[in-house]
């Protein structure tokens, strides 16, 4: 079973709603970034995503477009990134994904890159940049390593989100607003009724994300869904402690935490 | 895999979901409005009293018999309105974006002709323009910025990445997938997701038709070689489309070698390029092992891309087209010696196709032609190349 549906069981069974935390892999280096993760896990992070460095990021806003940049200024690389979630695997059970464009895998090798995340312990990966239509791009080499491909459903898709979520595995990624990643004060998107549009056809567990900034947003937004996805926020922190993330990484998630389950 | 928009196994509909909506909603609107008789009416009616269409098809005789080979053609898209081939594409886009009831137009630019030709279209429509440019761009081209403002238009200056297209590119989509509801993205170039590749195209192969018309007219027979300057490569398709089904015709594009093809810098995709995903397309991409797109370097902003339209990388992988390189300094001896040998001061851009004509008519038997796509003009870059020259000119 993947360690993915393995936690929103086991959430379930406690009444509570899963927190996934985000950090670019390899900002300001890999060294932090393992103890960020670390640091995430025991503050109460139930899934990690590591956003792996891309050039030319389109989904993103400025926060992690700058931290892609300080990663692949240090050097990062994917076969490195691979090696992290290797120690990480050592050290934490909790789902690991990797969120990246397409190019990455496609120029790496669709099947030496699924290879590696299930050698080394990826269970799931999110890119932005495949839609629906172009799922067959990866979805098969995947399925085929036990790794999932984590569809993504926007408040433009209306009725497209009954076939994208069709089918899917692991969570649906319900993109909270139009836009790229990055902090939001507020958002103008009708929840109640986006997820009217995806519940009835979701066999598995919605996880909304894009502009979660703080603890208060994340408990207002887990009532509509079974997770919610921070990012941007906690990759500011890296950006302004660098070095001396991991403690300040591990207050932020915390309050994250205590937030949605106080 | 999906099906549509394929050339070969290029192309493809690779964006964001939260923008895939609108790329279907295009796909759909484009797919009516391409048989629709009014429409095509009102466009034709844009093109012939307000581009200026059709474009001359210039004989260069001297060009002709110094060079001593081909009959040596040139299609004068340099003298269609706001003085480049773009316009072609963006009243067709512009037209549909109003009928589709968009009222903010969006794009990129690198030399600054798309952006010029955008705000150009935005102002005959009455709608709202922002043009996004990299900073580095915005220098070289300080002319076309101030043109666009006096259109109307917004420039916004692009700071990230090499600060170039790819970057105006990369920003251009970031404002499409926020404000995907009220703007209408009118993509430059024969590239990005399905259906842009084809419908540029299709707006721009008035180029060709008008070219097989007017040799026919003139010499009795379709020219044997057609060359284009190739950045994303709307020029080179909308010249090239009509003639891909005759098998005589020689389809050549020129390719951006900046400093050689064997350094650093260059933007030539079709020699050192890799397949790859990238700008909603799948196509050749210049980039590293680990599918990191590379900075890329030209003297032209206008050819200064590390991709290319998936059409052009199919009819190069099935031998169709030829692409050779030009390097900066071919482009800028070209540029003087056709305002010298004909008194047509040829786009930067543009001077990469009449370069790769300086070598290929010689080879050719005087009963032959060749047509340059003379894509723009060079008024934008007379300051630059008196740099690359060493001489000081005051702006």
């Amino acid at each position: 079973m993947n360690r993915i549906d393995e936690t929103f069981a086991q959430l379930k069974k406690e009444g509570r709603k899963a927190l996934i935390t985000f950090v670019t892999a390899g900002d300001p280096n890999l060294e932090v970034t393992e103890e960020a993760v670390l640091a995430m896990d025991r503050a109460g992070a139930d899934l990690i995503e590591l956003g792996v460095p891309f050039s030319d990021p389109l989904a993103e806003g400025p926060v992690i477009q700058e931290a892609s940049q300080r990663a692949l200024d240090a050097g990062t690389t994917q076969v490195a990134v691979f090696d992290l979630v290797r120690r990480l695997r050592r050290q934490t059970q909790k789902p690991l994904l990797l969120m990246l464009y397409l190019n990455s895998i496609y120029r790496f090798g669709k099947e030496r890159f699924f290879s590696l995340c299930e050698q080394s312990g990826v269970d799931g990966v999110i890119v932005p940049d495949m839609p629906y239509e172009e799922k067959d791009e990866i979805e098969g080499v995947a399925d085929a390593h036990g790794v999932y491909s984590i569809r993504l459903i926007a408040p433009t898709s209306h009725e497209r989100a009954a076939t994208i979520a069709k089918g899917a595995k692991g969570f649906l990624y319900c993109v909270s607003s139009t836009g790229v990643t990055g902090m939001r004060s507020s958002f103008s998107t009708d929840f109640d009724e986006f997820f009217r549009q995806i519940k009835p056809y979701a066999s598995i567990p919605c996880a909304v994300g894009f502009g979660i900034s703080g603890p208060q947003q994340a408990r207002d937004m887990q009532r509509y869904c079974d997770g919610v996805i921070v990012g941007s926020a906690i990759v500011k922190v890296i950006a302004e402690k660098k070095e001396a993330a991991a403690g300040p990484v591990y207050d932020f998630v915390r309050s994250l935490r205590e937030g949605m389950d106080g | 895999m999906s099906k549509i928009g394929r050339f070969g196994e290029f192309g493809g509909q690779y964006v964001p979901e939260t923008v895939m909506a609108a790329v279907q909603e295009l796909q759909a609107a484009y797919e009516h409005y391409r048989e629709d008789p009014d429409f095509r009416k009102e466009l034709h009616g844009y093109y012939r009293d307000y581009a200026g269409r059709p474009s001359m098809l210039y004989y260069a005789q001297k060009m002709t018999r110094d060079l001593g080979g081909a009959a040596v053609y040139i299609k004068r898209e340099d003298l269609n309105h706001t003085g480049s081939h773009k316009i072609n594409n963006v009243l067709g886009q512009a037209l549909l974006a109003k009928k589709m009831g968009k009222r903010r137009l969006i794009a990129e630019t690198g030399a600054g002709q798309h952006g010029v030709a955008t705000a150009t279209a935005a102002a005959l429509f009455g709608m709202e323009c922002e043009v996004f440019m990299g900073e580095e761009d915005m220098e070289r081209q300080s002319l076309n910025v101030y043109r666009m403002e006096l259109l109307g238009a917004k420039v916004t200056g692009v700071s990230s990445g090499t600060r170039t297209l790819k970057d105006a590119i990369n920003e251009a989509m970031r404002d499409w997938t926020t404000n995907v509801e009220n703007t209408y993205y009118l993509i430059g170039s024969v590239m990005g997701p399905h259906p842009y590749p084809t419908m540029v195209r299709d707006f721009q192969k008035i180029i060709g038709e008008e070219t097989r018309r007017q040799m026919l007219e003139r010499t009795g027979r379709l020219p044997d070689c057609v060359v284009a300057c190739v950045g994303g490569g709307s020029n080179a398709m909308g010249m090239f489309y009509d003639f891909i089904k005759e098998p005589s015709v020689r389809l050549v594009g020129a390719e951006a070698a900046g400093k050689g093809v064997d350094t650093a810098l260059h933007a030539a995709t079709i020699t050192k390029g890799t397949k790859g995903i990238f700008h909603g397309m799948k196509s050749l991409f210049l980039q590293n092992e680990e599918g990191q797109i590379d900075p890329v370097y030209s003297i032209s902003a206008g050819l200064d891309y590390p991709g290319i339209g998936p059409e052009h990388a199919h009819l190069f992988e099935t031998g169709r087209a030829d692409y050779v390189d030009i390097t900066d300094e071919e482009a800028v001896s070209a540029f003087e010696y056709l305002s010298r040998t004909e008194g047509i001061i040829p786009a930067i851009e543009s001077a990469h196709a009449v370069a790769a004509a300086r070598k290929i008519a010689p080879q050719m038997g005087r009963e032959q032609s060749l047509v340059i796509c003379l894509s723009g003009r060079g008024d934008k870059d007379v300051y630059q190349v008196a740099r690359y020259r060493g001489v000081t000119i005051h702006e």
